[in-house]
C-alpha cells in the first residue's frame, strides 16, 4: 500500500496547512471571461504547493473550480462526467439537497449573494499574504492577460480575528491528522481516532474503507501526459490525484443576536450566559472542551492541541456536555462500536445486535467516515460579547465565516455531517432542535418547533431553552474541484485553438 | 399485544397505460414525494390502522445485466405494486380499504391488464397478494393507535414540564415521576390524553407464532446433518460463484438520480423501493431461499424489539419474490437520508446486506458469503441507487416521528404506568423527556 509516496510538490498546501502564519486573505470567485486567455493564466498561474519550507512563504495562492468552470475550460464532458455526482449537480442543485443542508428558509439559495443557479463561480482563487502584503499580491497576480481572462463576480473578505470566530469562540481547535506516511489501513475501530487515511482528503489515495473514490481516469496517450498514474488503475492516468473537493460557504452570524439571546436567557448575569454559550458550542470561549481531557493519548492529536484530546464515552447522558452542542453534533467522536466493545466475541456479540438495549446505542454512525478538514476564515470586524450585549451597541459591519472544508467525498463527508449531524432536527435522540449555532429553525413535517435547545441534567429532567432565532444565515456557497498541479495544468490546455 | 400485518398486491400494467396510471399515482401527491393523505384516490390518512402504503411501478431499468451470464433479456410485465403494513387481521383492513377507497383503487387497478370493474374488488385484490419472503416491523405489536397516543402524552409531559420547570426540577426524582404521573392522571379524566391498554393478543397468532418459533430451529436440526456434508460442497460452488459473478456497477444516469432525489428528504423517514435480478441457477435460487427464510425466522422472533442486528433507524422493510424467483423486491421506510442509510448498512449490517443482497446480479464482489461485497462503498451505493425505483406514492401515518422517538415515547408511557420508580430509575426516565 506504502508503494508511491506523496508527492509533496503536486499537492495544493491548503491541504497540508492553514496558513495561519498568512494573516491577510482573500478569496476571489471569478467568471471565465476568455477561455484562451484563462488558460493561458492557468497554465502559468503560481500555485502554493505543500513541500514544507524552513520559513512560511510571504504569500500563497490556491485555485479551484466549480463544474461550470470545469464547462468553460472546455474539459471535455466525458471526462468531466467522471466527477462526483454532488460536485455536478452543485451546493443548490437538488431541492432534496438544499433541504438536508438546511438551506431552506432565509438560507435558500435564491437569497444567495453567489452562487446559487444564477451567479455561479468558475474559479475561486485564494490568496493569502503577510500582514499587509495582501494588496499587493492581488495586484502582482492581476496581470494584464488576467483582464481579458476573467471577471471578478465577488471577492470574499476575510479578516484576522487571532484564531477566534465572531461569536468569540476560539476556533479551529479540531481537525483530522492526515495519514501522509500511509501507514494507516482500514480496519474496524473499537477506539475513537483522530487520524485519517489519507484518501478521506487527497483523491487517488485509499481512504477509510480502503478503496479510491471515483475520480476522472483518462486513457493513457499523448492528451493526458503530464498527469499521475492512478495507482488503483494501471494504464490509467489520474486527474484526481493530489487533488480534493472544497466546499465554500459563506455564513453571515449574528453575533449581537447570539449573545443578546443568551443574555437574556442569563437574566444578564454574566457568568449564566457564558455557560450557556459554552454549552452550546461545547467548549468555554478560550477552547477548553466541556468534556475532562482524557489521560489516555488518542491516535491523531497532536500534542499541539492538547484540548482535542477528548471523547464524549465517559457522558452517556449528555449532563457535561450537551448532546445537541455544536461540536458534539460536528464530531461525535465515536468509533465504530460503543465504548468498551473489544475482542473478537464481544464486536460478533454487538454485530449481531445483542448487546444491552441502551436506546441511544448505535444510533449514531461513526466519526471516522465523516471528518472534514476545515480551512475557513473569518470576515467582519471583532465584536466582543461584551460589546455585543450592550443594548446601545452600534454594530454595522457584518461578522461572518468563509466557511472551507476540504474532503473527497462531498455526499459522505461534508453533506453527511451538514445534514445528519449538524441540521438534522433528530440527531443523537434529541427531538425539536438543531444545531443551536448553524440551525435554521425551520418545521418540519410533524413537528412544528425545531429551535429548542435542551441540556440534561444530573438530577433527571432536561434544562430545556426555547425560542432560538437563527443565528446564522447562509449568504452563498459552491462546491470546487481544488485539483492538483499537474492536473491543473492540463485542466489549462483545453481551450480550443484560434 | 396486536400483531402487525401487510399486504402487497401485485398485477401487470397494461403497456399503453403506465404513462396514464403515472400521471394519475402523481394526482395523489402534493408535490413529488408528498402524498395528500386526503386524496381522492385512496386517503391512507382515513385508515386508521395503516402504519405506511405506497405504490410503485415496477419499471426494472436493469433488465438487460442477465446478459452478463450470456442469457437473453427476460422482458417482464411492468406491475403495479400497492404495499401497505397495518394493524390486526387482514380481513378487517381490506373491508376497510374497499369501504374508503373503492372507487380509487379500481380507478387505478383500470390501468391493469386483467381487471374487471365490475368484478369484486376485495376479491381481485387478494387474488392478486404476494407474501413476503421476509417481513421486518420495528417493534411487533406498537399500533398506529399506540405511536399517536405516546406521542400526545411526550409532548403534554414536554410542554407540562416546561411550564413548572421551577416546581419539578427543585423535586427528587420520584416525587417529580409521582407529579408527572399525577398530572397525566388529570389529563386522562379530562379526557385530553388517552392510553388504551393493548389488547389481548389473538389465541390463533399466538399459536401460529408458537409453531413457527418452535419449528424452524426443530426443521433446521433435522436438516443439519444434510446441511454439514453439503457445508463443503457449498463451500466449493459458493467461491466458485463468487470469483466469477460480474459486478455491474456504472454511475448513476443523473435522470434517475434526480428522480429519486425529488421523492426524498421531505420528512425525517424516508422510502425506499428496489428490485433487481437474482443471480441465475438452482444455487443462488436456493440459498437466498433458505437466507430469507432464516432471516424471517430471526425479524419474527429475535429482531422484533427495535433493532434489527445493530440499526435502529428501519420501521417496516421487506424482501418480496417475483416472477417465480427470479426477481426480487425490497422495500423499507427508514429514518434519515439515503446517505446515512446506506452508511449505516454498511458500517453495521454489511455482512446481513451481502447474504442477501449477494445474490443479485451486479453486487458488488463478496467473499465467503459475508465478507467485502458492500465494504466497496460507492459501488455498493452505485448498486442499490441503480436499482431503486421511484416510490411514486408513499404514505406515512407517523411523520416527523423516528423509530428512535416511537421508542422514547413508549419508555415514558410505561414509566407513567408504573406505580412506582427507584431513585435511579426515576432519574432515567426523566431524562426521556
Amino acid at each position: 500500500m506504502n508503494s508511491y509516496a506523496v508527492d509533496y510538490s503536486d499537492v495544493q498546501g491548503l491541504l497540508r496547512f492553514g496558513y495561519a502564519a498568512l494573516t491577510e486573505a482573500s478569496f476571489l470567485l471569478l467568471r471565465i471571461r476568455d477561455a484562451r486567455d484563462a488558460s493561458a493564466w492557468l497554465a502559468s498561474a503560481p500555485v502554493t504547493n505543500a513541500v514544507k519550507l524552513d520559513k512560511a512563504p510571504p504569500t500563497a495562492m490556491q485555485v479551484a473550480f466549480t463544474r461550470e468552470g470545469l464547462e468553460a475550460l472546455h474539459l471535455p464532458p466525458n471526462i468531466i462526467a467522471g466527477f462526483s455526482d454532488e460536485f455536478l449537480s452543485g451546493m443548490w442543485g437538488e431541492e432534496n439537497r438544499s433541504h438536508r443542508l438546511g438551506d431552506i428558509g432565509k438560507n435558500s439559495p435564491e437569497y444567495w449573494r453567489w452562487g446559487g443557479s444564477e451567479k455561479v463561480p468558475h474559479v475561486l482563487v485564494m490568496l493569502y499574504a503577510q500582514k499587509g502584503q495582501l494588496q499587493a499580491r492581488r495586484e502582482a497576480i492581476q496581470d494584464p492577460a488576467w483582464d481579458t481572462a476573467f471577471e471578478i463576480m465577488d471577492s470574499l473578505p476575510t479578516s484576522d480575528l487571532q484564531g477566534v470566530e465572531p461569536f468569540g469562540f476560539t476556533d479551529g481547535i479540531s481537525e483530522p491528522s492526515l495519514d501522509w506516511e500511509r501507514q494507516r489501513t482500514s480496519a474496524d475501530q473499537v477506539a475513537y481516532t483522530n487520524l485519517s487515511c489519507l484518501g478521506e482528503f487527497l483523491l487517488g489515495y485509499p481512504n477509510e474503507y480502503g478503496k479510491y473514490t471515483d475520480r476522472p481516469l483518462l486513457p493513457n496517450d499523448s492528451t493526458s501526459v503530464g498527469l499521475p498514474e492512478a495507482e488503483d488503475s494501471p494504464g490509467m492516468r489520474d486527474l484526481g490525484r493530489n487533488g480534493s473537493y472544497l466546499v465554500l460557504r459563506q455564513l453571515q452570524q449574528d453575533v449581537r443576536g447570539f449573545w443578546q439571546f443568551a443574555d437574556r436567557q442569563a437574566r444578564s448575569d454574566p457568568q449564566a450566559r457564558e455557560q450557556l454559550a459554552a454549552s452550546m458550542v461545547g467548549r468555554n470561549r478560550n477552547g477548553d472542551p466541556l468534556m475532562p481531557l482524557s489521560s489516555q493519548p488518542i491516535d491523531g492529536v497532536k500534542p499541539a492541541h492538547p484540548s482535542n484530546q477528548f471523547t464524549y464515552d465517559s457522558d452517556g447522558n449528555g449532563t457535561r456536555c450537551p448532546f445537541g452542542a455544536h461540536i458534539r453534533r460536528s464530531n461525535p467522536r465515536n468509533a465504530d462500536f460503543p465504548p468498551g466493545t473489544t475482542g473478537f466475541f464481544s464486536r460478533l456479540i454487538h454485530n449481531l445486535g445483542f448487546a444491552g438495549t441502551d436506546l441511544r446505542q448505535d444510533i449514531m454512525s461513526s466519526t471516522r467516515f465523516h471528518r472534514l478538514l476545515r480551512r475557513g476564515r473569518e470576515y467582519g470586524p471583532r465584536l466582543s460579547p461584551e460589546q455585543a450585549v450592550q443594548p446601545d451597541c452600534s454594530d454595522t459591519g457584518e461578522h461572518g465565516i468563509q466557511f472551507v472544508c476540504i474532503n473527497a467525498n462531498i455526499s459522505r463527508q461534508f453533506e453527511f455531517v451538514q445534514g445528519a449531524w449538524i441540521m438534522n432536527t433528530k440527531f443523537n435522540g434529541v427531538t425539536a432542535e438543531s444545531d443551536p449555532l448553524l440551525g435554521n429553525r425551520q418545521p418540519i413535517p410533524g413537528c412544528a418547533v425545531t429551535d429548542n435547545f435542551s441540556l440534561p441534567q444530573e438530577g433527571g429532567l432536561p434544562r430545556c431553552i426555547n425560542g432560538l432565532p437563527q443565528f446564522v444565515t447562509v449568504r452563498g456557497g459552491a462546491y470546487f474541484f481544488l485539483p492538483g498541479i499537474r492536473a491543473l495544468r492540463y485542466l489549462a490546455m483545453h481551450s480550443p485553438p484560434t | 399485544m396486536t400483531p402487525q400485518s401487510n399486504f402487497m398486491v401485485l398485477a401487470p400494467i397494461a403497456a399503453d397505460r403506465i404513462d396514464a396510471l403515472r400521471n394519475l399515482l402523481a394526482s395523489m401527491n402534493r408535490e413529488p414525494g408528498v402524498v395528500d393523505p386526503q386524496n381522492a384516490l385512496v386517503p391512507f390518512g382515513e385508515l386508521e390502522t395503516l402504519h405506511y402504503g405506497r405504490i410503485l411501478i415496477l419499471d426494472d431499468q436493469t433488465l438487460n445485466d442477465i446478459t452478463a451470464y450470456g442469457l437473453p433479456r427476460v422482458n417482464y410485465p411492468t406491475y403495479l405494486a400497492f404495499l401497505g403494513d397495518f394493524d390486526g387481521p387482514p380481513e378487517a383492513f381490506f373491508a376497510e380499504l374497499a369501504q374508503r377507497a373503492g372507487d380509487g383503487l379500481k380507478h387505478i387497478f383500470s390501468h391493469c391488464v386483467d381487471f374487471n370493474p365490475d368484478g369484486n374488488l376485495l376479491d381481485w385484490m387478494k387474488a392478486r397478494n404476494v407474501s413476503a419472503a421476509t417481513i421486518y416491523v420495528n417493534w411487533i405489536g406498537r399500533t398506529v393507535q399506540q405511536v399517536g397516543e405516546e406521542a400526545a402524552l411526550h409532548d403534554a409531559l414536554v410542554s407540562y414540564v416546561q411550564q413548572n420547570a421551577a416546581a419539578l426540577t427543585g423535586m427528587p426524582p420520584t416525587k417529580a415521576h409521582d407529579a408527572l404521573k399525577q398530572y397525566v392522571r388529570s389529563e386522562q379524566q379530562a379526557g385530553r390524553l388517552t392510553l388504551t391498554p393493548p389488547q389481548a393478543t389473538p389465541l390463533g397468532w399466538w399459536i401460529g407464532n408458537l409453531i413457527h418459533l418452535l419449528g424452524v430451529p426443530l426443521l433446521l436440526l433435522l436438516l443439519t446433518p444434510f446441511l454439514l456434508v453439503y457445508s463443503p460442497f457449498f463451500l466449493i460452488q459458493l467461491r466458485r460463484h463468487e470469483k466469477s459473478d460480474p459486478e455491474i456497477a456504472p454511475r448513476i444516469d443523473p435522470v434517475h438520480a434526480h428522480q429519486l432525489a425529488m421523492l426524498e428528504d421531505h420528512d425525517v423517514t424516508n422510502q425506499f423501493s428496489a428490485m433487481g435480478a437474482i443471480k441465475p441457477g438452482l444455487f443462488r435460487r436456493w440459498l437466498l431461499t433458505f437466507l430469507l427464510w432464516v432471516i424471517n425466522y430471526t425479524t419474527r422472533h429475535i429482531y422484533n424489539h427495535g433493532r434489527l442486528a445493530r440499526v435502529s433507524s428501519i420501521h417496516f422493510a421487506r424482501w418480496v419474490f417475483l416472477d417465480d424467483k427470479k426477481r426480487l423486491l425490497f422495500a423499507s421506510n427508514y429514518d434519515g437520508s439515503l446517505e446515512s442509510y446506506m452508511d449505516d448498512f454498511i458500517n453495521k449490517v454489511g455482512f446481513g446486506l451481502n447474504v442477501v443482497f449477494g445474490n443479485g446480479i451486479g453486487y458488488p464482489t463478496t467473499n465467503w458469503l459475508i465478507l467485502d461485497g458492500a465494504k466497496d462503498e460507492q459501488k455498493f451505493k452505485y448498486v442499490l441507487r441503480r436499482h431503486e425505483l421511484p416510490t411514486e406514492v408513499w404514505y406515512n401515518a407517523h411523520p416527523g416521528l423516528t423509530a428512535y422517538d416511537q421508542q422514547r415515547n413508549t419508555l415514558i408511557r410505561e414509566g407513567i404506568e408504573k406505580e412506582s420508580l427507584t431513585n435511579t430509575e426515576a432519574q432515567q426516565w426523566l431524562r426521556l423527556i
